[in-house]
């Protein structure tokens, strides 16, 4: 069977193809230009050539499509504007759910793929019930990807393969380095791709423009001015850094408030939740638990997943409230609700419950 | 077998030129030296010079060896127009005359742009018009080679003579497949290039008119009567000559070929798949070598893929360094939505093109697009 690979340029995606390649399938490497000025990390020349040697060395073709459209609509844009809107967005899992396995999936259906693979972290299980793909969590719990694919329908599952999703990452970098592959060796990206020099503020700032930026004032717990800002977007849920502040304790950003551009910063004691809301929720094989359903949750892709009961709101909002007083939540960034290895749903969080 | 139909993006090497070039390749001699060397090298780029001119209806000394058709549109530019004179050009020129007529922009030369009409074809009046006083250059492509219009260079000329503004055209799609002469055109400066004529790449030319002020941009040696300093590619310079002297004897067959399998391909494809628009000109004069059509509801990009799959070489829109086709810059400055400028394939033959690669073209294309439209809707 025909099967494209997405091809980062980087090792896990090689090893990937090479994979398919052994597993005997007519594999077609393709790589996407995603950013439109080629200013960040991603997307880059150099990317596209190892990417290609990777492809030459295992014997199979290998193009680049230039997605910058798609991107630009699905990604870019949100992510400024989540920012300006005071919410710390998660382009990663965006660009998963619209641009690799949405566009990029069409593409491989196009080109009489009938899998997409891509060097995801991930496994994908079958529901002995059902018999519907179901998510699940990688073999090596410190590279699981599962927090930026949870988004993903049955429907994407079925078409998709994770070959590297049984393998640790030092695993990964060896059957590289025994193949040959010229990128066993090279080093991971874990900025976001399209914003040169991790400057996040900057960037969001040439791409909105001076006037749309919301300053204000920055805050202590019983609402007291204790600076000023230059706009929301700087800022992210439990940042200490750039508050501009100097009130003898160590504050963290607790709340962010785009209306009225107030930044509240608390001591690190209080910035603790009781729990979140979430909207856009989907759930594996579209069931909803019951109320209070107890799962790990994972709120940023870097924090372990803590325990919590998960309540469906709507057919898409749910509660989820954490055991134990839980940690800072981040409007804008996903939740993802676990049961052992297996994604049960997920959705982005909409707000703490303090 | 592969089957390359993508002769406006490269033009395979003649082996005439092939041959040509082969005892170059293994000589010492430069072109400048006092030796017997030197005088063959000498020698032999003054005869390319020759073929060169012939091409075009120029003389020898008219002609200034390039590295490629970006260097002769650039040096065409930055050499005759100085800030804050004026530079006037359209939306469907080759990039290297677009980026440099930005850059030149950012240095303080105002630039108009010129629009094209629904077929990719400039108006005269249009150019003329843009060329308001203080205008140094207008910079016209002679031929389109993503939708093969034809530009109105000699209407343009007649319309300008007398007015102190400089006629540069960029003729790399035209050479070989329309007669050009470099008088009767009426420009002051035209860029040819050498892969497109099935030269070796990486060599070009700039015709320049007697009294023009060209100054030059590469700086050094006394080559090229000092306005383009640099060792001459005397091999590469040699293949140019003779892609020249070939292209110049066969260039009405090629013309009257290129024409009727492009005819066969429209006529085919208009059967097959009856829904693909030709995107350019419905009428003469066009390129007689390009086709450029839309398969609606079929990605361009996927449509290159599969049929490269299936041995056959097309293009769609314009290739950026890593190989991703950007919507065509051609298409949308005709009106095309960015949707129907992504779904758009180029196909461009030449003389080594047969019957029967047409034909596998149009037994495969209508499969392909199907798979494309199917995958799609799924």
């Amino acid at each position: 069977m025909r099967v494209v690979v997405a091809m980062s340029g980087g090792v896990d995606s090689a090893v990937a193809a090479a994979r398919c390649v052994r597993a005997g399938h007519d594999v077609v490497g393709i790589s996407l230009r995603l950013a439109r000025d080629g200013t960040g990390s991603c997307c880059s020349l150099d990317d596209f050539l190892d990417a290609r040697a990777v492809a030459d060395r295992l014997g199979f073709p290998h193009y680049v499509f230039d997605f910058t459209d798609v991107f630009e609509r699905e990604v870019v844009e949100p992510f400024v504007a989540e920012y300006l809107a005071g919410r710390t967005p998660n382009p990663c899992a965006r660009c998963n759910e619209h641009v690799k396995f949405g566009l990029l999936a069409r593409r491989a259906r196009e080109l009489g793929a009938a899998r997409l693979a891509t060097g995801h972290y991930a496994r994908i299980g079958v529901d002995p019930e059902s018999g519907e793909a179901r998510l699940r969590t990688a073999a090596d719990a410190t590279k699981d990807q599962t927090y930026f694919l949870f988004a993903l329908t049955e429907g994407q599952l079925a078409e998709t393969l994770f070959p590297v999703g049984e393998l640790t990452k030092a695993e990964v970098r060896a059957e590289a380095a025994a193949l040959g592959l010229p990128v066993a060796q090279k080093p991971e990206s874990m900025e976001v791709c399209f914003v040169p020099a991790r400057d996040t503020a900057g960037f969001v700032e040439r791409r909105a423009g001076l006037d749309a930026l919301r300053p204000g004032a920055v805050v202590d717990e019983s609402g007291r001015e204790i600076g000023r800002h230059g706009g929301v977007h700087r800022f992210t849920v439990g940042q200490r850094r750039g508050l501009g502040v100097a009130t003898g304790e160590r504050r963290y950003v607790q709340a962010i408030d785009a209306v009225s551009g107030t930044v509240t910063a608390v001591p690190a004691g209080q910035l603790g939740t009781a729990g979140l809301l979430a909207r856009a929720v989907t759930w594996a094989g579209g069931r909803q638990p019951a109320p209070d359903t107890p799962v790990t949750v994972r709120i940023r892709h870097r924090n372990a997943p803590v325990r919590a009961r998960v309540s469906p709101l709507s057919a898409d909002a749910a509660r989820v409230c954490f055991e134990d007083r839980g940690p800072a939540v981040t409007p804008g960034q996903a939740a993802v609700f676990y049961q052992a290895d297996l994604v049960l749903g997920g959705g982005w969080i909409a707000e703490a419950i303090p | 077998m592969r089957i390359y139909l993508d002769f406006n993006a490269g033009a395979p090497l003649r082996p005439g030129a092939r041959e040509a070039m082969l005892p170059f390749l293994g000589l010492a001699g430069n072109a400048s030296s006092a030796h017997r060397e030197g005088a063959r090298a000498r020698a032999a780029v003054e005869e390319a010079r020759g073929h060169v001119a012939a091409l075009i209806g120029a003389r020898p000394a008219e002609i200034v060896f390039t590295s490629g058709a970006t260097e002769a549109n650039n040096l065409a530019l930055r050499g005759v127009v100085r800030p804050p004179a004026r530079l006037v050009t359209t939306a469907i020129e080759h990039a290297s005359v677009l980026e440099t007529a930005r850059a030149l922009e950012a240095d303080g030369a105002p630039c108009t742009v010129v629009s094209v009409d629904g077929e990719g074809c400039v108006s005269a009046a249009d150019v003329v018009a843009a060329c308001v006083p203080g205008t140094a250059l207008a910079s016209l492509g002679l031929a389109n080679g993503e939708v093969g219009s034809v530009a109105p260079v000699a209407a343009v000329a007649a319309a300008l003579r007398g007015r102190g503004v400089r006629l540069h055209s960029d003729a790399v799609q035209g050479t070989g497949r329309l007669p050009i002469d470099v008088h009767a055109l009426g420009v002051d400066l035209l860029s040819l290039s050498a892969h497109k004529l099935g030269g070796p790449a990486g060599v070009g030319a700039l015709w320049v008119r007697r009294d023009v002020d060209l100054h030059p941009q590469l700086t050094g040696g006394p080559q090229e009567r000092g306005r383009r300093a640099g060792t001459e590619n005397v091999a590469g310079l040699v293949g140019f000559g003779e892609a020249a002297r070939l292209a110049r004897l066969e260039l009405a067959a090629t013309a009257a070929y290129c024409a009727t399998l492009v005819d066969r391909l429209a006529a085919g494809i208009r059967t097959r798949l009856p829904d693909a628009r030709v995107n350019g000109p419905s009428g003469w004069p066009r390129l007689p070598n390009t086709l450029n059509v839309t398969v609606p509801g079929c990605s361009g990009e996927s449509l290159v893929v599969l049929l490269d799959l299936a041995g056959i070489a097309v293009s769609a829109g314009s290739a950026c360094a890593a190989g991703a086709a950007e919507p065509s810059h051609v298409l949308l400055a005709m009106g095309r939505d960015r949707e129907t400028a992504r779904s758009a394939l180029r196909v461009s033959v030449g003389a080594t093109t047969t019957v029967a690669d047409v034909d596998r073209l149009l037994a495969v294309l209508p499969e392909v697009a199907a798979q494309v439209r199917r995958g799609a809707a799924a």
